[in-house]
């Protein structure tokens, strides 16, 4: 990864976004005086967590990739870890829940860490998706044995599948783009994250009529249509940092906080059928780490493969060469 | 276990269990005994409650464990001893040699330790809480002026459950009710099912208690 002056703009500008977050959290605070005000407790708690995982990520990005993936295979342990626990499980998934948690998952972000696309694009899809249905019924429970699988193999895919694919953006190879991949994957996280926090404060602000009543009471249309042209401006706006053109980015930021409002409604409609407000307690102010990611879940697959189809990007797919050489004698 | 790895010990017991903790209001914890009693269903169960409770508490505190099970083999004997400092007591009626009472009250009385029960008598599946056996009531009886402390926890079943060796990964909660005595004239029977109640009181979320702001994970 190169660090280059496009790179230095990116992290002064989210630090700006941030000292700016604080200042207007200051700003009313002194408006409200002491009275006891828990939307603005709530507003400080989200940004002083947005501090800390503004400098883990950037750390991380600037670490490279290794750094990357680590991060992104905790968070999709965390995120799965909160998934699992809500979703009722039984006696009889204990062992293949052994295995998705600490060999399955794992070995996804090994395989970002190694580059080896092709297996990457399958390893759940395929062999994990064969292995979990096949470890269930060695156990013998056939009590709700579809709903069970089911519940497991979509929280892998959603938890580990999908948020895999942002690290490996970093695997891409965009002519003309090499060693820049890290500012990609900004500009994937930050427009998503941006938008999730227009459509928060537009709705806030202005919202009136309910997009989607029955599943998530908070959300409006004014909040999602202007929050989701507000960042799709921002993302035009950061066209210099990608391989796009600012047309291309205006509809690749379009398209990715679109799938973000979309995922984070998805997550909403399971979290309200379980019942619960948030999927966890890990991050103060935001809820569990699935609320932080759920907008990344979805988004993340469709921008990967909508750059790789566009800008004749892609991968070689290929295991590495020192994975061919023990293969080899097969 | 003392000292400064057992901070250590506690926290990452704290991380890998993922347990929120919760405590009443009405719930003082100092230096004096208490007898902490709570439902069975993993062998996580002690540690979790023991990685919880704060530093003084958690110093003094001695699970009460069954002698048959924690003194078969060499592992299980070392880590009753050595680790947890269980007190170990003999469930056969037929085999005993000493009243088992008689030693945990020796342990309050005597040591100024607090004890960790699970009145189930043994691990539950999770799903309901058994009958109490009568030793919490013996207990309550000779020691009228030490707190019986409820405590619930919850998923554990679900991290390690029985039978099994490995655990998974998912998160737990671990809530503390208002400490209780032996009420006055309270037969064994209504004794044992109050306390039996009170901690299923927790895991519904009872008014004023831990666990009833509404956002719990699991109802």
């Amino acid at each position: 990864m190169r660090w280059d002056a496009e790179t230095s703009w990116l992290v002064a500008g989210t630090f700006v976004l941030l000292v700016a977050a604080s200042a207007c959290c200051a700003a009313l605070r002194r408006r409200c005086g002491d009275r006891p005000n828990p939307a603005l407790d709530n507003l400080v708690a989200r940004t002083r967590a947005w501090w800390v995982m503004a400098f883990v990520f950037l750390f991380n990005l600037a670490v490279g990739h290794w750094g990357v993936t680590l991060m992104f295979c905790l968070v999709s342990f965390m995120a799965l870890r909160e998934f699992v626990t809500l979703n009722p499980t039984k006696r009889g998934d204990h062992r293949t829940l052994f295995w998705v948690f600490f060999i399955i998952t794992p070995l996804q972000y090994a395989l970002v860490g190694i580059r080896w696309y092709g297996l990457f694009q399958i390893l759940i899809p395929v062999y994990a998706f064969v292995l979990i249905p096949i470890r269930s019924v060695l156990t013998g429970d056939t009590d709700q044995f579809l709903e069970r699988n089911a519940k497991i193999q979509w929280g892998l895919l959603v938890c580990v599948y999908f948020v895999s694919h942002i690290p490996m953006l970093l695997v891409l190879q965009i002519p003309g783009y090499e060693g820049e991949n890290a500012k990609l994957l900004f500009f994937f996280v930050a427009v998503v994250q941006i938008s999730d926090v227009l459509q928060y404060v537009f709705g806030k602000l202005m919202g009136r009529r309910k997009i989607a009543p029955g599943v998530s009471p908070n959300k409006t249309l004014e909040g999602f249509v202007l929050g989701v042209l507000a960042a799709s401006a921002t993302g035009a706006a950061l066209w210099w940092a990608t391989p796009f053109s600012p047309g291309q980015a205006f509809v690749m930021a379009l398209v990715i906080t679109v799938m973000g409002f979309a995922g984070g409604l998805v997550m909403s409609a399971i979290k309200r059928d379980l019942g619960v407000k948030d999927w966890g307690h890990a991050i103060s102010g935001h809820g569990g780490f699935m609320d932080r990611i759920d907008s990344l879940c979805f988004a993340a697959p469709v921008f990967f493969h909508l750059t790789v189809f566009y800008f004749g990007a892609g991968t070689d797919g290929l295991e590495p060469g020192w994975v061919r050489g023990i293969l080899a004698p097969f | 276990m003392k000292g400064p790895g057992a901070r250590l010990v506690a926290a990452a017991i704290r991380l890998l269990s993922g347990v929120r903790v919760a405590w009443h209001e009405a719930l003082e914890l100092d230096g004096r005994p208490r007898i902490f009693f709570a439902n069975h269903m993993s062998h996580l169960d002690f540690i979790v409650i023991w990685s919880a409770l704060p530093k003084p508490v958690r110093e003094s505190t001695r699970p009460v464990a069954a002698k048959d099970y924690w003194e078969r083999g060499r592992l299980r004997r070392c880590l009753s001893e050595k680790v947890f400092q269980a007190a170990l007591v003999d469930r056969g009626r037929a085999t005993r040699t000493a009243n088992p009472i008689d030693e945990l009250e020796t342990l309050i009385t005597g040591d100024r330790s607090s004890i960790i029960l699970f009145p189930e008598g043994t691990r539950g599946s999770g799903d309901e809480i058994s009958p109490f056996k009568s030793g919490l009531y013996h207990l309550a009886r000779r020691l009228p002026a030490t707190p019986l402390v409820p405590v619930y926890l919850e998923n554990l079943n679900r991290i390690l459950p029985k039978g099994e060796v490995l655990p998974i990964p998912l998160l737990s909660r671990c809530l503390f009710g208002a400490p209780t005595r032996l009420g006055a004239g309270e037969t064994r029977a209504a004794f044992l099912e109050r306390a039996r109640r009170s901690v299923l009181a927790l895991r519904d979320g009872e008014p004023g208690g831990p666990g009833s702001t509404g956002d719990d994970p699991q109802r």
